[in-house]
């Protein structure tokens, strides 16, 4: 079996032009992994930067609501850029630069990897260009002005289905035209290895965080952590720390989209199947030949036919559990939160406090919930709008 | 000797890619025996795939098309067999890694080899994932071509070395298309192969002009020309074969008078 393998997942399906390229990474990579220097730079820009460590903080009024147990939400939408996505760009953008790179590129669905790539560029002095689907760059016009603001160039994908998976796949393409000053900043847990490895470490400072916070706020582990899935980084941040505390449920949530008995959704442990693309082994949501299927959510942060290689295993191992959960739940949940806690959750992050509000009724008290809140609404609010029929002009 | 290593055998070999089903699966049927009439040594059958990531906009547009139009993989077995009843040049499939192990690589293995299939290219599996899918098709007698980059440096006797059949050497680096100039120092890339293995090579990327696969042919054993036929295919549509054709003739010639 080859390198980067999580059970029978993950690999190098790649273009032979590309090897070379990843195995530097790797070999990078594990030269700074072990390195107390770069390790403490990261440290530093994480801190002083990105305003880590993110607040673990008590939901009172959702959990009296609810009734059931403790809800603790991980504050991932106060990092700066208003996202998780910052974490495993500045780790990514710093190894670019120990690397000798001059240009990230990256893909992005919701804009907010663009935004946080766009970021760490400017911060670094590199040169950025982000590929978005032409869906999406309707869908998050506010972010697209974000990333140009930050002086990024964003290309349109024009073909496929215009989304999350085009973009990826236009990314691929470009790294394979260009790869002697350019990395290529992947946004999520996939891809080839050492993609997934190199991200699920630079989130796993949100496990991390974790483990902490509640351990001095309850003087004990959780009974559950809660995050939403799309290609599953975030996720994998807030499960790394406890796969080995079995006590500590993981549970994953994908976008359902209009529902899992339906075409338009997006819930690929749910529908799909194993197979191989972007790089990887992993499921898929794809037809009887291997097609890859169109996906739907209202989420374009989640809009993605596969799942990271590490979440496939630990489906495969039962470790962590998968659910969906639709359009109009995490629309509802998006409301909730914001009417309950002041906090304007993004649509992503909505997901998993939708399952959130199902679970936690169903628990005594004395339980205690981890929700990653892995973003903020601010970007959602024309579509929400728009899904309650109501247009807003700016 | 494999049908392959004959289509190398006595003299430099053009190889003609062409995508399955587009615009359907009758032109493609044509097409094909009009290439190999007009001097085809070896005919790439492209597979399409929903999401090609190793191609440039020309094969991505025509795998766009032949999904429309509904080709399936078993529609491309069926034109295999019947391709194979009048073709006697070698017929590899060039598709993606997910075309067959989705359909089962065993099931799909042993159904091309059924069909009168002699290898497979697949351009996202790279030396360190062949084996999933060499073992398999050792079992049903298909060759697994292998694929050299400009960037390959010190893994090219590594993957010759493997290598069976013969040895696609990209000339440069990003996806497939027509180039104006190909810049990679291509006869040291050969050099290095020759060192390393007698599996013969051919050049593919960017070739269309008679002048740039007599120019890749002479460094090699060979060139191989896809997006410049799926052009054709694009433009001529249903009337495509007897063009293709005539391009093909003009190309195989080039390559032939070396």
């Amino acid at each position: 079996m080859s390198k980067g393998r999580f059970g029978a997942h993950g690999g190098q399906y790649i273009p032979e032009t590309l090897m070379n390229a990843v195995n530097e990474l790797e070999a990078a990579y594990e030269k700074c992994k072990n390195d107390p220097a770069f390790q403490q730079e990261l440290k530093t820009l994480f801190d002083e930067y990105a305003g880590r460590p993110s607040r673990l903080y008590y939901a009172k009024r959702m959990t009296e609501d609810l009734g059931g147990a403790k809800i603790y939400l991980k504050r991932e939408d106060l990092n700066h850029t208003g996202a998780h996505k910052i974490n495993n760009v500045l780790g990514q953008a710093l190894l670019a630069k120990k690397m000798g790179k001059t240009r990230l590129i990256a893909e992005t669905g919701a804009g907010q990897h663009g935004v946080a790539t766009a970021t760490a560029a400017a911060l670094l002095g590199m040169e950025c260009v982000v590929f978005m689907g032409r869906e999406d760059i309707e869908r998050q016009a506010l972010n697209v002005y974000k990333m140009r603001l930050l002086g990024a160039d964003v290309v349109s994908v024009n073909t496929g289905t215009g989304t999350l998976k085009d973009a990826v796949s236009q990314a691929m393409r470009e790294w394979t035209s260009r790869m002697e000053d350019t990395h290529y900043c992947l946004g999520s847990v996939m891809g080839p290895h050492p993609f997934p490895t190199i991200v699920r470490d630079f989130q796993a400072v949100i496990s991390a965080e974790i483990r902490e916070q509640i351990l001095e706020k309850e003087g004990r582990l959780p009974d559950a952590v809660i995050a939403c899935v799309g290609g599953g980084s975030n996720a994998i941040g807030s499960f790394y720390h406890f796969i080995e505390d079995p006590e500590v449920k993981l549970i994953g949530c994908e976008a359902a989209g209009r529902g899992i008995d339906t075409f338009e959704t997006a819930a690929t442990i749910n529908t799909g199947r194993i197979g191989i693309f972007h790089g990887m082994k992993s499921y898929f949501c794809q037809d009887e030949f291997g097609q890859i299927a169109p996906v739907y959510s209202i989420s374009a942060g989640l809009d993605y036919p596969g799942i990271g290689p590490e979440h496939a295993w630990l489906h495969d191992s039962g470790r962590a559990e998968y659910v969906a959960v639709t359009d109009e739940e995490a629309v509802e949940a998006f409301e909730y939160l914001s009417k309950k806690e002041g906090i304007i959750p993004a649509i992503e992050s909505a997901h998993a406090l939708a399952y959130a509000m199902k679970y936690a009724p169903t628990l005594p008290k004395d339980r205690i919930l981890v929700v990653t809140l892995s973003g903020r609404g601010d970007k959602d609010c024309v579509s929400v709008a728009r899904y309650r029929g109501e247009e807003l002009s700016e | 000797m494999s049908r392959i290593r004959n289509a190398f055998k006595d003299r430099k070999s053009f190889i003609a890619f062409i995508t399955c089903g587009d615009p359907d699966l009758e032109t493609t049927e044509e097409a094909v025996k009009e290439m190999v009439r007009q001097g085809a040594d070896l005919i790439e059958l492209g597979i399409p795939f929903s999401d090609p990531t190793a191609e440039g906009p020309v094969i991505m547009a025509a795998d766009e098309r032949a999904l429309q139009a509904g080709t399936t993989t078993d529609a491309v077995f069926e034109l295999t067999a019947r391709l194979r009843k009048t073709v006697e040049v070698p017929m590899v499939y060039m598709t993606y890694a997910n075309v067959v192990f989705s359909y089962g690589t065993e099931r799909f293995i042993a159904k091309a080899a059924e069909a009168g299939i002699d290898g497979l290219i697949l351009p996202d599996v790279p030396f360190e994932e062949r084996e999933e899918f060499a073992e398999v098709c050792r079992k049903y007698g298909l060759l697994l071509i292998s694929m050299i980059a400009p960037t390959s440096r010190d893994r090219i006797a590594l993957i010759a070395k493997e290598a069976e059949g013969f040895i696609y050497i990209v000339s440069s680096l990003g996806v497939t298309g027509v180039r104006s100039a190909i810049t990679t120092d291509i006869a040291s890339l050969v050099t290095t192969v020759r060192e390393n293995t007698d599996v013969p090579c051919a050049v593919g990327f960017g070739i269309s002009t008679p002048e740039q696969a007599k120019e890749m042919a002479a460094l090699s054993d060979g060139a191989i020309v896809g997006s410049a036929i799926v052009r054709i295919v694009a433009e001529k549509g249903k009337e495509a074969a007897i063009p293709a054709g005539e391009y093909v003739c003009e190309m195989a010639e080039a390559v032939h008078s070396l």
